[in-house]
């Protein structure tokens, strides 16, 4: 009887204190605070926002193969220091990416484990090949583009850490956009070949393109939580919208025309008409059915696994040179525990 | 051997002279050397620094979480310690 009273007790208590946590942290989305990884968070939002930020950054790494597939053979030196450029960047979004992954209390490791045996996606727009040298143009322009469209709000997402590593990224990206609507550009007003070359590509990633803003909003299945919880600011067709109204003037300049015949300007709406999606093929690619759904995953494998000695070498050089922040003594006992206050120092963000 | 053997440092970088350093980010790296180099490659590759701290994650002590914990309190009772404070008549100048 005793024990019973003293569990009912505690329970009541730990539901009220829950209550008050709640209602701290709902009180701060409202007022458009920035939720820190200190905090206290629910469950849903903290699994949620693991599940978008590593989809993010795996798709920053992943969509570094389409585009290195062209760096020996871009066709200038200007252009091969600019792609290789880019490439390094995408690296260095996924970085940004990751640490704020940890800061929910996952880790590195566990985030590329998932990636490499599937468990995790990362943007199905990079299961498309690239096929000739115009690709690469048409992704700068068009995929990066979407990309930005969709990173822009973002920038004030109700997670800090998310947020901050948005400003950065998108900070970079607008060179990404603008040396692929160059090179396209250059096609475009070249000789008839690379005109068409370039006009091919942009037949291809067009309709990809719209799909990376993700299934239409009454098929999609997190994004009503998601702009609750402010992670979303706009919905997945607001987006598209909003690309499409941004892109199709931007193809009138290049001189390429968009493979849809429904586009076109609609005077009452403000906005421009697009032709229906084909979604059965969005599907198809997310589920592992795309061009390059095995090519992608098993080279990323690969280079985990290859670059396995370096890692392993410098650890070992570490460990020999300086104890303290050696391989095995750095106090990493919660590697892949759940994110609270006495663990905090080992996620990052540690001050903020 | 993974990552996970690799500590996390946190990243502060000095934009320019007479600026401090500020947070930019962390990263993981198997020592201090590793880890300056991997911060210039990720946190300054457009000149954004011209000095760069790493420190281990784990050498540094924060504060509580809760910004309305009472550690903070001694200050938030003092509004004299602001110049809005003071009340001064009009036409009073360069106060």
């Amino acid at each position: 009887m005793t024990t019973g009273t003293a569990e009912t007790t505690a329970t009541e208590g730990m539901t009220a204190s829950q209550a008050a946590l709640e209602a701290v942290f709902d009180a701060a989305v409202a007022a458009d605070e920035r939720i820190e990884p200190r905090d206290w968070m629910p469950d849903a939002y903290r699994a949620g926002l693991v599940r978008q930020i590593a989809q993010h950054a795996h798709s920053e790494i992943i969509g570094m193969q389409p585009e290195a597939n062209w760096i020996t053979r871009a066709p200038s030196l200007r252009r091969k220091a600019i792609l290789m450029a880019k490439v390094q960047d995408e690296a260095g979004h996924g970085l940004y990416l990751y640490s704020a992954a940890e800061t929910l209390g996952t880790s590195r490791d566990e985030l590329l484990d998932k990636l490499h045996s599937g468990r995790q996606k990362y943007s199905s727009i990079f299961n498309y090949p690239t096929l000739t040298w115009a690709d690469v143009g048409a992704i700068g322009w068009l995929v990066d583009g979407a990309a930005i469209t969709n990173q822009v709000p973002l920038c004030r997402c109700s997670y800090g850490p998310y947020a901050r590593a948005m400003v950065r990224v998108c900070k970079e990206e607008s060179f990404h956009q603008r040396q692929g609507y160059e090179a396209l550009l250059a096609l475009s007003r070249g000789t008839e070949a690379q005109h068409a070359m370039a006009q091919d590509a942009v037949d291809r990633w067009w309709w990809p393109s719209l799909m990376m803003f993700g299934p239409p909003d009454d098929e999609s299945t997190h994004s009503a939580q998601a702009m609750a919880w402010k992670i979303k600011r706009h919905s997945n067709d607001e987006l598209r919208q909003r690309f499409v109204d941004i892109a199709a003037p931007q193809a009138e300049s290049l001189g390429l025309t968009l493979p849809d015949p429904d586009l076109k300007w609609n005077e009452e709406r403000g906005h421009y008409d697009f032709g229906p999606i084909d979604w059965d093929e969005f599907w198809n690619v997310l589920k592992g059915n795309g061009p390059c759904n095995e090519q992608r995953l098993s080279k990323r494998r690969k280079a985990h696994e290859d670059g396995a000695w370096v890692r392993e070498a410098a650890a070992a050089y570490a460990g020999k040179h300086d104890g303290r922040h050696g391989n095995d003594n750095h106090g990493r006992d919660d590697a892949h525990g759940r994110h609270d206050e006495q663990h905090t120092h080992t996620h990052g963000e540690a001050g903020a | 051997m993974t990552t996970d053997g690799w500590p996390l440092w946190e990243v502060f970088v000095r934009s320019r002279r007479g600026l401090s350093h500020t947070h930019a980010g962390s990263l993981h790296a198997p020592d201090a050397e590793m880890a300056l180099r991997n911060a210039r490659d990720l946190y300054t590759r457009r000149m954004e620094g011209v000095s760069i701290w790493v420190v281990p994650s784990t050498a540094i002590t924060a504060s509580s979480p809760d910004e309305k914990d009472p550690f903070f309190e001694p200050s938030a009772d003092k509004p004299y310690r602001h110049p809005t404070f003071y009340e001064i008549p009009d036409g009073v100048k360069h106060l």
